[in-house]
């Protein structure tokens, strides 16, 4: 177990825009079936170091790794892009604003990628869109189009979406951000149910109480570098950094 | 002196004759401009930068010179390096490239009016950009467009009459050719003028349904 290749590997991540250097030196090793919480207050990188571990956001520096293949490999730019879009199919994400296709029904959302990129068929990709849809207690909703759903049912359409590609890895960016107070909880749900399957999971979050129950591990996150790591019951009662302490004294205020 | 109308009625069927290849040159015209145009705006937009530059120096070309011009230049102009095209050919291309460039402008500007984070979500999945575009942001980009993209259909239409002077026996032609037997240009082309809003009407009514249907997916 100790030898096994982690799923996700940051070595010495580093990004900036110009100047300004958003990373500075991150590493991480997200094992199989961890699921990993990333906190800190906003501009701190955390969205960033996520986004770099699909690409959508690229490292000036330092190295992402999906198991044995390297995500950010020094490619020409053609070769680049099959290698990359062959590496996302393994890394599901789910974005704060959902970012469903709105032109397309739940189905639609869900079998798009698999039919085009897995050479399945209608039949298939169907089964496959109503398993993924139990999968987020939504099958009575395979019709819908997105404008017709809640936020909350939105998050969980994209959430299936991700999962029909049986992802490697699933990193979420702060998915129930934009969600109205009463839908979160739906949406929690979903993923602690993932937690319960040993899905690995990246999970950037503002819900303190959710990172607290559901993770392995926390990474507290400060301006570009990661201040503090550990289970989440050592980071939340005995944090030792007081750049950490402070955070989370005014997280925690503001949840009363 | 005055109007005689009855003089139309013995060339009514070549008139329509013209109208119906009007209406031909309108919709291979319109295909290829769409066609054309979302080939532009593409490469506009994504292409590598030479490309990209070149592209944009064309646009500019063909939107900043008369369509006479340059259905002149094809048709006449380009047996001199042996391409030679009948009037037909020439004539859908010259107006296909015309408009192609007009709606490459609106398609431009569709394809920039969807969420980023469509495409973020497209290639996430792992859809190469163009599989993105063409599954995802263009699709929705054409809800935006279709109203700017009916006016520029409409336009061609009425622009379609230029292809008379290189010799397309379109409805201007037609016209023009029953004036040098009857002499009677008013009447011939008022009737003309019927025609193309008979036309018009039609198109419209086509373009109406499908901004209909394009707005639906919201």
């Amino acid at each position: 177990m100790l030898n096994e290749r982690p799923v996700i590997e940051v070595r010495h991540a580093r990004k900036s825009y110009g100047a300004v250097e958003v990373l500075r030196d991150v590493s991480l090793k997200v094992r199989k079936g961890e699921i990993v919480a990333i906190i800190g207050p906003s501009g701190s990188g955390k969205s960033t170091l996520l986004r770099a571990i699909n690409n959508l956001d690229p490292l000036t520096g330092g190295e992402v790794w999906l198991e044995d293949t390297q995500v950010n490999e020094a490619l020409p730019p053609r070769r680049y892009e099959a290698h990359i879009n062959r590496v996302r199919q393994d890394i599901g994400m789910v974005f704060q604003h959902f970012n469903l296709f709105p032109h397309l029904s739940v189905r639609g959302n869900i079998t798009l990628a698999p039919m085009m990129l897995k050479g399945i068929g209608r039949k298939e990709a169907d089964e496959l869109a109503e398993q993924q849809l139990a999968r987020v207690g939504l099958s009575d909703r395979v019709d819908f189009m997105p404008s017709q759903l809640s936020g909350g049912q939105k998050q969980r359409v994209a959430i299936a979406r991700a999962l029909a590609m049986k992802p490697k890895v699933m990193l979420f960016d702060e998915a129930t951000s934009a969600l109205d107070p009463e839908l979160v909880e739906e949406v929690n749900l979903v993923m602690k149910q993932l937690a319960e399957e040993h899905m690995t999971m990246i999970i950037v979050t503002h819900e303190m109480g959710f990172a607290q129950d559901v993770c392995d591990r926390v990474l507290f996150m400060d301006r570009g570098l990661v201040v503090e790591q550990g289970p989440p019951d050592v980071v939340f009662r005995q944090p030792r950094h007081e750049r950490t302490r402070a955070f989370l004294r005014k997280h925690l205020q503001l949840r009363d | 002196m005055g109007f005689d109308f009855a003089v139309v009625v013995p060339y009514l069927g070549s008139l329509f004759q013209g109208a119906v290849w009007t209406v031909i040159v309108t919709c291979a015209g319109g295909a290829l401009s769409l066609a054309g145009g979302v080939v532009f705006a593409v490469a506009a937009l994504y292409a590598p930068w030479p490309v990209r530059w070149g592209i944009k120096g064309f646009l500019w070309l063909f939107r900043g010179t008369p369509l006479l011009l340059q259905l002149f230049l094809i048709y006449f102009g380009l047996v001199e390096i042996g391409i030679d095209l009948d009037a037909f050919a020439a004539g859908i291309l010259g107006l296909g490239l015309h408009y192609a460039t007009y709606n490459a402008d609106v398609i431009q500007a569709g394809i920039l009016a969807v969420d980023r984070g469509q495409m973020e979500a497209g290639r996430t999945l792992g859809l190469s950009q163009g599989q993105t575009l063409r599954k995802i942001i263009v699709p929705q980009a054409l809800r935006d467009m279709a109203p700017p993209l009916g006016n520029n259909m409409i336009a061609l239409l009425k622009d379609s009459a230029l292809v008379s002077v290189i010799g397309v026996a379109e409805l201007t032609l037609s016209a023009q050719l029953a004036i040098s037997q009857t002499f009677r240009p008013f009447e011939f082309y008022a009737t003309a003028g019927v025609f193309y809003y008979v036309i018009n009407l039609g198109l419209e009514a086509i373009l109406g349904r499908i901004e209909r249907r394009t707005q639906v997916a919201r």
